[in-house]
């Protein structure tokens, strides 16, 4: 058998700890330029076929535009500044609010989990709110901090609260008991051994739950600007609605959808770098 | 026989377990015995024999119910800083290099980093793992993580080494590659050595004297002193010496298996 020029597999049999998958799969390149094109050949595919249908069944503009009408609206959109005037004021809420809630999630989730006193005092309370549909309370706090900014970050803020505090608490708690039975033979304080093992054990708890609240912020404002807002894409979406002006709405959707992937990808590149020891797939996905 | 220069000594150690039903299960029986300084002692025995509730005894991670433990003439109170352990499973934390492993207990115990760093990497060449000081457990195959865990225990210099199953979950060629290896380290290092196995020749390869454990209850029934001249090689395991202590403590077992004492409820501790 020869040895090495390309054989990944005869090396693996030496190594049983490098994992196959981890390694190319040992396809030929013109295959393997192949595969990478999947993905944007079934977009282009995509595009067509949207067109296509809606010059073959004739279906009205204003129900669903075509790709080209999309673009137009998307391009005069970013031309005119009035979409990335949008954009920024989501963005923004968007970002200020998970950061927000996510910091006193954690803070919160370290207190219960370390104090039993917290626990006791908080934990019932914050289990019950967690019942309450969130969204459902965003017209409240439109009234309670007006139309502007601060009413969608604390909306942003209070959806991403939950996911953070319960993780924190679960990933301190699920420290691996021969750890801490390491620590205590070693003769660690509780101190050492909470910095220096237990909450680098709840790390990949805490970046799955980061990865959940970011998805939550990005419903929990545009919630927040369609109840009342005076911008932000959001509002822009419900405005162009009124108008019945699709193409513009799909615009703003795409935009939004771009915006929501971008910063997921984000906080998995994070995570994926701080916690590096573990593959982030293994650890619990989000709703 | 009580000398002070003992560097361990049980003295009619106990530990009875409370179950959940109010019962009682004796996991230790009235264990005395001396081990000097230096000695590898091997202890032996089924599961349930006690003999992982003695080790966790030792260590100071529990407390007898009766009896008492020296270790260098001071009873055990705790765990203590002159003790390394080896776990079954290397308990690596996975965020640390091999290194950064290693230099956990000098970390903890606020000990001199420059003077044990040097140590530590001495003794990472020592077991082999020189190359691989920066590498991340997930890096390394079972056999390596373990002599990883063996630096861990050795880094701060402790006067005893206990060792609790610690090849267990290798394959029984690395195994008993990694046994040669200790005695190597054993006799660069001048440990006083505990090491828990429920394997007889490993046992006795290892041993200067091994301790034979019995279940139900948890007791010591035999102390085979082994004279195989050192240094031992995995030849020696093929000898009739050999073949005729693992044969007494192979007979230990089945003469010891049929007398349960009263009071002794059966468990799986």
């Amino acid at each position: 058998m020869a040895v090495g020029t390309r054989g990944e597999g005869s090396q693996q049999a030496l190594d049983p700890h490098v994992l196959p998958v981890a390694r190319s799969r040992g396809y030929p390149a013109p295959g393997r330029i192949l595969t990478w094109l999947y993905t944007p050949i079934a977009l282009v595919v995509g595009i067509a076929v949207w067109q296509l249908a809606i010059s073959i069944f004739n279906v009205p503009n204003y129900l669903v535009p075509t790709p080209g009408h999309v673009w137009d609206a998307l391009r005069d959109g970013i031309s005119s500044g009035v979409l990335v005037h949008h954009t920024i004021v989501t963005a923004r809420e968007i970002v200020v609010g998970y950061a927000t809630g996510s910091a006193v999630g954690i803070a919160l989730g370290f207190l219960i989990a370390q104090y039993r006193v917290a626990e006791r005092m908080i934990y019932p309370y914050v289990i019950a709110l967690n019942a309450v549909p969130k969204v459902a309370i965003a017209p409240l706090l439109v009234v309670w901090f007006g139309v502007g900014l601060t009413s969608k970050v604390i909306i942003a803020a209070t959806v991403s609260f939950f996911p953070l505090l319960v993780n924190v608490i679960v990933g301190l708690r699920s420290t691996d008991s021969d750890q801490l039975r390491l620590m205590r033979s070693l003769t660690a304080s509780g101190w050492q051994t909470f910095y220096m093992v237990k909450i680098r054990n709840a790390l990949p708890m805490v970046f799955a739950g980061l990865e959940v609240a970011i998805v939550l912020s990005v419903v929990g404002v545009i919630v927040g600007e369609f109840v009342a807002a005076q911008e932000g894409l959001g509002y822009y979406i419900s405005e162009m609605n009124a108008l019945v002006n699709t193409p513009g709405m799909f615009a703003a959707l795409l935009i939004l959808s771009v915006m929501g992937f971008v910063m997921s990808q984000i906080v998995k590149l994070v995570a994926r770098k701080v916690v590096f020891w573990k593959q982030m797939d293994d650890i619990v996905e989000g709703p | 026989m009580t000398a002070p220069s003992d560097m361990i000594e049980l003295r009619n150690v106990s530990k009875t377990y409370r179950t959940k039903r109010g019962g009682d299960v004796v996991a230790l029986q009235n264990v005395s015995v001396n081990m000097e300084d230096g000695e590898f002692i091997t202890v032996v025995g089924p599961s349930g024999c006690g003999k992982s509730t003695l080790l966790n005894m030792l260590a100071g991670l529990l407390t007898p119910s009766s009896g008492e433990i020296l270790l260098q003439g001071t009873p055990v109170k705790g765990p203590r800083r002159d003790v390394g352990i080896v776990f079954q499973s290397p308990v690596l934390l996975p965020w640390r290099t091999v290194f950064q492993n290693t230099m956990l207990p000098v970390q903890v115990q606020h000990r001199e980093r420059k003077v044990y760093a040097n140590r530590a990497h001495q003794l990472i060449d020592l077991v082999g793992l020189g190359g691989f000081a920066d590498k991340y457990p997930f890096e390394l195959s079972g056999g390596m993580q373990q002599r990883a865990a063996i630096v861990r225990a050795l880094v701060h210099d402790p006067a005893i080494l206990l060792m609790d199953e610690p090849f267990g979950a290798l394959d029984a060629m690395t195994r008993e590659q990694m046994n040669v290896e200790l005695l190597r380290i054993w006799r660069d290092s001048r440990k006083t050595v505990v090491f828990i196995t429920h394997s007889i020749p490993e046992a006795v390869f290892l041993a200067d004297r091994c301790l034979v454990f019995c279940p139900r209850p948890g007791r010591l029934v035999d102390i085979v002193d082994v004279e195989l001249p050192r240094p031992r090689d995995l030849p020696v395991m093929n000898t009739p010496e050999f073949g005729r202590y693992v044969q007494r403590i192979r007979s230990a077992f089945i003469e010891n298996e049929e007398a349960p004492s009263e009071g002794a409820l059966v468990s799986n501790l």
